[in-house]
C-alpha cells in the first residue's frame, strides 16, 4: 500500500525526515513511534500527498504523490493531529460536505454519514454543533469523516493525544473494529500502550531516522528484558544502593527517583535485593513495555 | 457499517468535464469540484448567520437615503462630462452599487478567508481530500459572488423604484458588478494568503476607506488636480464606479471596455497568485 525508500524531507537546512525506508502491507496496522519532533507528522503528510518529498522514492497505492496527489488523496482517510472539523456546520453536515469534496453524490454521502454516525456513536448528536461536542466525540467524528470516502488506507496522526482514559478506550475499540474489518491503518503515536494495542508492526523514529523496526513483542524482546523491577530508596540513596546491586539482572539503570533492573525474572531479582539486606521504600515488578524499548532507543533527555 | 477496505477504489467518481481536459500540472491543483465549496457556504449560512448575510443588503440603501436624498436636496443636479445633467442621487447610486460589490467581495475574501485559514483550519481539511487549491479559490470566490449578486439585485431594484436608472442598460450592471466583485475577491484572497496577523489585516481597511471616499464616488473626478486624477484612475474602484455608472446612466461607449479589461486582468493576476499561494501553504 505504501512503499518508502530513502524518503527525505528538508526545510531549508533542517532535515525533518532523514532517509527512512518502510513498507505497509494491505490490511496491516503500521505504527510510527517517536518523540515530538521526530519527523512522524512530516512523514504522514508526505504519504498523505499534501507535502512533497525532498528526496528518495515514495509510492502510495502504486502512485507517485508528486504527480498523482488528488488520485491518492481520493483513496486515503486522514485523521490529523489537530481536529480540523468544520465548526460552521452541524455534525452530520460535516460528514456529508466532506464526502462531497471527494465528488461523491449527495445520496451516497447521506447514507454513509448515517452509517458512520452510528459507528462513531454520535447518532444522537447528528444535529449538534461541532463546538458543543466533547474532545472524544470530536475525535470520533474526525475518524468518521475520514471514512466517508471508503478509504483504502486510514492514516491517524496521534489519534488519542489529549483525550481522557475513557475516551481513549472507546476510540481504540472503534479502531480495533476497523482493523478487524481489514482496513489498513497507519498510526503515529508517542503513547506506548497505544502502539501495543493497535499496531501489528512499527518503526521507532528519532531525529528523522528509523531506530528499530518490528512487532511490539519482537521489539521488547530485542531491546529490553522480559521484566523490569522498579525500586525506590529515596532520591539521595539511589546511586549508592545501585552500586551494591551490581550484577543483578541483565542491566541496571539509575534514574533520579528510582532504580530500574532489567531482568528475565523480576521475582528472582527482588529476592536478590532483599538477600543483600536492602529494603526499598517501594518496589514494583512489571512486564517490560514498549516504553522501555522506546526510552532505550531514543534516550531519556527531554526533546524540545 | 460496511467494511471500508473492500469497496472499489474511488477515483473521482464525477470528475467535471472541463477538469478532465486539463494538463496534469493543473489537474494536481484542480479537481473541477469548486461548486462543493459553494454548497458548503450555503449550508454554513443556513446553520449560522443568514440574518447577518441579509444585513449586507441594507448598508448601501442607508447610504443612498442619507447622501442621495438627504444631502442631494442641497446639491441638486450634477453635470456629467458629456453635458448630461442627472439628479445627485442618480449620480451616486451606481457608485454605491459598485462600492457594495467591492465591500462584500473584499470582506468575504479577506477576513473570512483569514479566519478559516488560521483558526478554522478549514483549508487543511479540504485539501486533504481530492479537492485542489484552485477548487478552494474558485469555490470561495464563487460563493462571495453569489452573495454579491443577491445584494446587487436588491439594490438595483431599489434604484429602479426610486427612478434612478436612466437607461435600459442598467440591467447590464448586474453582470458588471459580478465582474467587479470577482476582481476584488480574487486579489483580496491573494493578499490575505500572505497575511499572518490581525494587525496586517487592518491595513486592508486603511486602503479601502480612502478608495471608497475619493474614487469619483460622491463627486466627479475633475475636482482634483491632474496628478491626483491619474492616481485615482489607476485604482480599481474608479474603474468599477465608472463602469456601473456608465451602464445605469446610459453612457454606453468603448471606454466601458477599458474598465472591463482592467477587471479581467485583475482576476487573472488574483487567481494565479491565490492558487500558487494556497499550494505553497497547504501542499508544500
Amino acid at each position: 500500500m505504501v512503499h518508502a525508500q530513502s524518503l527525505t524531507k528538508k526545510y531549508g537546512d533542517f532535515t525533518a525526515v532523514d532517509g527512512i525506508d518502510f513498507e505497509v502491507a494491505p490490511g496491516e496496522s503500521f505504527g510510527l513511534l517517536g518523540p515530538n519532533g521526530a519527523g512522524k507528522s512530516t512523514t504522514m503528510r508526505m504519504v498523505g500527498a499534501v507535502s512533497s518529498r525532498t528526496g528518495g522514492d515514495l509510492s502510495v497505492l502504486g502512485l507517485d504523490p508528486d504527480t498523482h496527489g488528488p488520485q491518492i488523496r481520493a483513496q486515503l482517510g486522514v485523521v490529523p493531529q489537530e481536529d480540523n472539523l468544520d465548526a460552521e456546520l452541524k455534525v452530520r453536515d460535516n460528514l456529508i460536505v466532506y464526502g462531497r469534496y471527494f465528488g461523491l453524490s449527495r445520496a451516497v454521502c447521506a447514507a454513509r454519514a448515517d452509517e458512520l454516525l452510528d459507528f462513531a456513536q454520535l447518532t444522537e448528536k447528528a444535529q449538534a454543533k461541532v463546538d458543543d461536542l466533547s474532545g472524544g466525540m470530536k475525535r470520533r467524528l474526525t475518524i468518521a469523516r475520514a471514512l466517508i470516502n471508503t478509504p483504502r488506507v486510514l492514516m491517524l496522526d496521534e489519534p488519542t493525544t489529549g483525550l481522557d482514559p475513557q475516551a481513549r478506550h472507546v476510540l481504540w475499540d472503534r479502531l480495533f473494529r476497523l482493523k478487524e474489518q481489514g482496513t489498513t491503518l497507519v498510526v503515529t503515536t508517542h503513547y506506548m500502550d497505544e502502539a501495543e494495542q493497535l499496531c501489528d508492526r512499527l518503526v521507532v523514529v528519532d531525529h528523522g531516522r528509523i531506530m528499530a523496526e518490528g512487532s511490539p513483542a519482537a521489539l521488547i524482546r530485542e531491546h529490553s528484558s522480559r521484566e523490569v523491577v522498579e525500586l525506590r530508596f529515596g532520591s539521595t540513596r539511589n546511586a549508592a544502593v545501585a552500586a551494591e546491586l551490581e550484577g543483578v539482572g541483565d542491566r541496571i539503570e539509575v534514574l533520579p527517583d528510582r532504580i530500574l533492573i532489567y531482568t528475565p525474572s523480576g521475582e528472582d531479582a527482588l529476592e536478590h535485593v532483599s538477600r543483600a539486606g536492602l529494603h526499598p521504600t517501594t518496589s514494583l515488578v512489571r512486564r517490560a513495555s514498549l516504553e522501555d524499548v522506546f526510552l532505550r532507543l531514543t534516550g531519556r533527555s527531554l526533546i524540545e | 457499517m460496511s467494511a471500508p477496505s473492500d469497496t472499489a477504489p474511488l477515483v473521482p467518481e464525477r470528475r467535471r468535464g472541463l477538469a478532465a481536459l486539463l494538463p496534469a500540472s493543473v489537474r494536481a491543483l484542480y479537481a473541477g469540484n469548486a461548486r462543493m465549496f459553494v454548497v458548503r457556504g450555503f449550508l454554513s449560512a443556513k446553520t449560522n448567520n443568514w440574518i447577518v448575510v441579509l444585513s449586507g443588503f441594507f448598508e448601501p440603501v442607508f447610504f443612498l437615503i442619507a447622501m442621495g436624498i438627504g444631502l442631494g436636496t442641497y446639491i441638486g443636479d450634477v453635470e456629467l462630462a458629456n453635458g448630461q445633467t442627472v439628479p445627485y442621487a442618480a449620480f451616486i447610486a451606481p457608485a454605491l452599487l459598485a462600492v457594495s460589490a467591492m465591500n462584500g467581495a473584499v470582506y468575504d475574501s479577506t477576513w473570512n478567508v483569514f479566519f478559516k485559514m488560521h483558526f478554522g483550519k478549514l483549508y487543511d481539511a479540504v485539501l486533504s481530500t481530492s479537492m485542489g487549491p484552485l477548487d478552494v479559490a474558485l469555490g470561495e470566490i464563487s460563493y462571495a459572488l453569489l452573495r454579491g449578486l443577491v445584494y446587487a439585485t436588491g439594490f438595483l431594484t431599489v434604484m429602479q423604484l426610486m427612478g434612478l436608472n436612466q437607461s435600459w442598460t442598467a440591467i447590464l450592471s448586474l453582470p458588471a458588478v459580478l465582474l467587479v466583485a470577482f476582481g476584488f475577491a480574487s486579489v483580496g484572497m491573494a493578499i490575505t494568503s500572505y497575511m499572518k496577523t490581525f494587525q496586517q489585516m487592518d491595513w486592508i481597511n486603511f486602503v479601502m476607506l480612502p478608495m471608497f471616499l475619493f474614487s469619483a464616488t460622491f463627486f466627479p473626478l475633475d475636482v482634483y488636480p491632474e496628478a491626483i486624477q491619474r492616481l485615482i484612475q489607476a485604482l480599481p474602484l474608479w474603474h468599477a464606479v465608472e463602469l456601473v455608472r456608465g451602464l445605469t446612466l446610459g453612457q454606453f461607449g468603448p471606454q466601458l471596455l477599458v474598465h472591463v479589461g482592467y477587471f479581467v486582468a485583475m482576476i487573472a493576476v488574483g487567481i494565479t497568485f491565490t492558487t500558487r499561494r494556497l499550494r505553497a501553504l497547504f501542499l508544500d
